[in-house]
């Protein structure tokens, strides 16, 4: 599945979640996963949206939400000019002889062990997505019996951020096709990364 | 400062908002808005059926360019609402509905006549809003006309608890409107420059160019500057079911309707061309046919307002975002100054294969004297009668269709309909609000036996309130798109679409509500009973048309099939049918 990262400053409104997930259904767009929570700017929430892109086009799904009127900005997050991550509550059954081999296990990927009983632990795994399914994938031969994870969050690399200022309500687009400002915006970012490094 | 109820405030804000009519039907949690309803300027039109007054709206906004305003109670008074905002955010249609709610401390309890109207119709608005505070009543109904007018038009609606109404603000607004929260509506850009300049080169350089006119010219007030274009162009246009009017049907570059029962020449030519130019229009299903197959060798150049349907549907060569209102003026002078620098268009020889079509393969259908009537008929006569002047309103079928290839268009604003989302029981109450609107035009409703019989009620309303609409019922017995799909689809098994010629009896049921009611069956006696239809009067008219009830609807092209696969119809011949499929053309 090819997934693509939007991120959305939404109104906080009531109804806002509703006018968005609404418009996913109602256009057949499936969402891979979806996070929302409070700014900076009590005005102003932040959606992390995870797009399928094999059975739906991106570019569809980023003007759709730009026509919602409590939508305020609508950034595409880029593999290597975004940070991104997931965190995720894994119950992990284990007889104690293998509770050391588990522990390792992580250990390596820096996953805390944040509950612990005669037969199960909890773990608490902070990474970026490809790194939390590859620790999902070892703990399967141990037996997860539980797991929540809570979408994925991303922010874009670099020092530009994504333009968080309510603008005019009158306030123009872009002339002509505006398709191209968030991605110039996310390869900005990007080349200031590398300059960086 | 005043103290006002959120009732007043609401009825103030209407007022200044310069409101004139208003469709409703009162009920339980809008009683408080009703009060100060009865002291305003505002008319309000009683109308039987929420339904009738969502169309209303809807026919009052085609009619006017204005936005139409409905108003209903909560639970089942905002649910009959919905049909009609369906309709309106699909055809784009300005529609401010407002509609009580129960008070705020019972949301969610279930109430008596408590329903999630915002939830229900969030899909189907371009925006809602559950006021919850009588203090932003002004501000929410501003935004809900600037959201409803501008941009892309649709339908708002606006949703206010019974204790909202009732409980008191000040009246802090100054001038109207008062300051509006919309940080996140964008307004659409201005027309880009290059873009502009890049269409009207490849408008020129075409061989074989088509305008291809959606709503939106209409909805722009831009004809004037269509005709310009492909006047200084030599480009022939074809208007879709939504534009019908945007471009006179009488003009030698028009070539009528496209899509699936379109005329062959406006179909052909859309296949057939190397530029098709797109204004304010969205590459429908009904239109394109099989998506794939559709203009196979056309450069597109897609002018819209909305950037979502940019490539929606088919990719574009050339996009350009914005108000046609402005893109057009700026293509006509782009287009203009590019003639004055010596490049000319070069569509002469697309010309006369388009005319020689149009001698070819026009609209074809046979009334023979003493034969069935024929809908193409009446419908052909009405025209005539009228002088192509009527406002003519449709409801959704083989009527809706046979009205929009044969009654000659003049002009912008004189066709209504339901378009995008095929609403049966569309055109009495549309016809009414666009009566309304327009209030001394001839507005007739040409209506199937099917439809008329969802929303006749609202004969009453316009019986009592003076709204003289014409209603011509094409009566055939038959829910006949259905029996003509069955017919060619499921090998003749008419499953459950014969209604009936008699039941009702439709000049009674006329006479009953208090209109006129007259019947004809024979071809001979058309022209007399339209002139007895059409005389001025304060009284609706309804007239029974007995049409053949085998009478299909054609060209055809079968849902999901590439549009060269076109069907001309049983008065064409084998030969003929070939050489329409065939298209040879000398180009």
């Amino acid at each position: 599945m090819t997934t693509h990262t939007l991120s959305v400053l939404v109104e906080n409104k009531p109804g806002v979640l509703t006018h968005v997930a609404g418009m996913f259904s109602r256009r057949a767009f499936n969402i891979a996963s979806l996070a929302v929570g409070p700014t900076h700017d009590e005005r102003v929430s932040r959606m992390t949206i995870v797009v399928d892109g094999t059975s739906t086009s991106v570019d569809q799904v980023r003007k759709q939400l730009e026509k919602l009127i409590r939508v305020l900005k609508v950034v595409e997050l880029t593999d290597n000019a975004a940070i991104e991550r997931e965190l995720a509550l894994i119950k992990v059954r284990v007889e104690p002889a293998l509770r050391g081999q588990l522990l390792e296990v992580a250990g390596v990927f820096s996953a805390n062990v944040v509950d612990m009983s005669p037969t199960t632990l909890v773990l608490e795994a902070v990474a970026s997505p490809a790194k939390l399914d590859a620790l999902l994938a070892m703990l399967d031969s141990y037996g997860t019996c539980e797991l929540v994870r809570t979408g994925r969050i991303g922010l874009a690399r670099g020092a530009s951020v994504i333009t968080d200022e309510p603008g005019e309500p009158d306030e123009p687009g872009e002339p002509g096709v505006s398709a191209a400002q968030p991605t110039a915006l996310a390869s900005a970012a990007a080349r200031q990364a590398e300059t960086a490094a | 400062m005043e103290e006002l109820t959120g009732a007043q405030a609401l009825v103030r804000s209407l007022e200044q908002q310069g409101v004139e009519v208003v469709f409703g039907l009162p009920g339980g949690t809008i009683l408080p808005t009703y009060d100060p309803l009865l002291s305003s300027r505002l008319r309000h039109v009683l109308v039987r059926h929420e339904q009738g007054a969502g169309h209303a709206a809807e026919g009052y906004a085609w009619a006017t360019g204005k936005p139409g305003v409905c108003v209903a109670t909560s639970g089942p008074g905002a649910t009959n609402l919905v049909t009609a905002l369906s309709d309106a955010y699909m055809d784009s249609v300005p529609v401010v509905a407002i509609t009580g709610q129960v008070g705020r401390s019972l949301i969610g309890t279930d109430a008596f006549q408590e329903a999630d109207i915002t939830g229900i119709t969030l899909p189907i608005t371009k925006h809602n809003e559950l006021v919850t505070d009588p203090e932003r009543i002004p501000a929410a109904i501003a935004e809900a006309f600037h959201i409803a007018t501008t941009g892309r038009p649709g339908p708002v609606l606006v949703d206010v608890p019974k204790d909202v109404q009732q409980a008191t603000a000040p009246w802090r607004v100054g001038d109207w409107p008062p300051p509006m929260d919309l940080p996140g509506y964008r307004l659409p850009p201005p027309p880009s420059r290059a873009a502009i300049e890049a269409a009207a080169q490849l408008l020129l350089q075409a061989r074989r160019p088509v305008l291809y006119v959606g709503g939106g010219v209409i909805k722009s007030d831009s004809h004037a500057d269509l005709r310009r274009i492909a006047e200084l162009a030599g480009a022939p246009v074809t208007t879709t079911l939504m534009a019908r009017g945007a471009f006179p049907d009488t003009h030698p570059l028009a070539l009528g309707m496209p899509g699936m029962h379109g005329t062959y020449p406006a179909v052909a030519a859309l296949q057939e061309a190397d530029l098709i130019v797109a204004l304010g229009a969205r590459f429908d299903d009904r239109v394109t046919g099989k998506l794939a197959d559709f203009a196979p060798r056309a450069k597109i150049v897609h002018a819209d307002i909305d950037p979502a349907e940019i490539g929606k549907n088919r990719a574009a060569d050339v996009a350009i975002v914005g108000d046609l209102r402005f893109t057009m003026a700026a293509l006509a002078d782009a287009v203009a100054a590019a003639i004055a620098d010596g490049t000319a268009p070069q569509t002469g020889d697309w010309r006369a294969v388009l005319d020689s079509w149009k001698r070819q393969f026009p609209l074809r259908y046979a009334q023979h004297p003493d034969g069935p009537l024929k809908p193409q008929y009446v419908t052909e006569r009405l025209s005539a009668l009228t002088g192509g002047n009527a406002i003519i309103v449709a409801g959704v079928g083989q009527h809706q269709m046979h009205a929009s290839q044969h009654y000659t268009f003049t002009r912008p604003r004189s066709w209504i309909n339901s378009g995008g989302a095929g609403t049966m029981g569309f055109a009495v109450p549309a016809a009414m609000g666009a009566q309304v609107g327009r209030p001394g035009e001839t507005v007739v409703a040409i209506d199937g036996d099917g439809c008329f019989q969802m929303t006749a009620q609202e004969l009453a309303t316009c019986a009592i309130e003076k709204i003289p609409i014409k209603v011509l019922i094409f009566n055939n017995g038959f829910l006949g798109m259905v029996r003509q799909w069955q017919e060619l689809f499921y090998d003749e098994r008419y499953s459950y679409v014969e209604l009936g010629t008699a039941i009702p009896d439709y000049v009674k049921l006329a006479e009953a509500y208090g209109c006129v009611g007259l019947r004809c069956d024979r071809a001979d006696e058309v022209d007399a009973v339209l002139d007895k239809a059409l005389a001025p009067t304060d009284v609706p008219v309804v007239v029974d048309f007995r049409t053949h009830d085998r009478e299909g609807v054609f060209p055809m092209v079968a849902a999901g099939r590439p549009n060269d696969e076109i069907v001309l119809g049983p008065e064409f011949s084998a030969a003929e049918q070939r050489a329409a499929t065939r298209r040879e053309m000398e180009l």
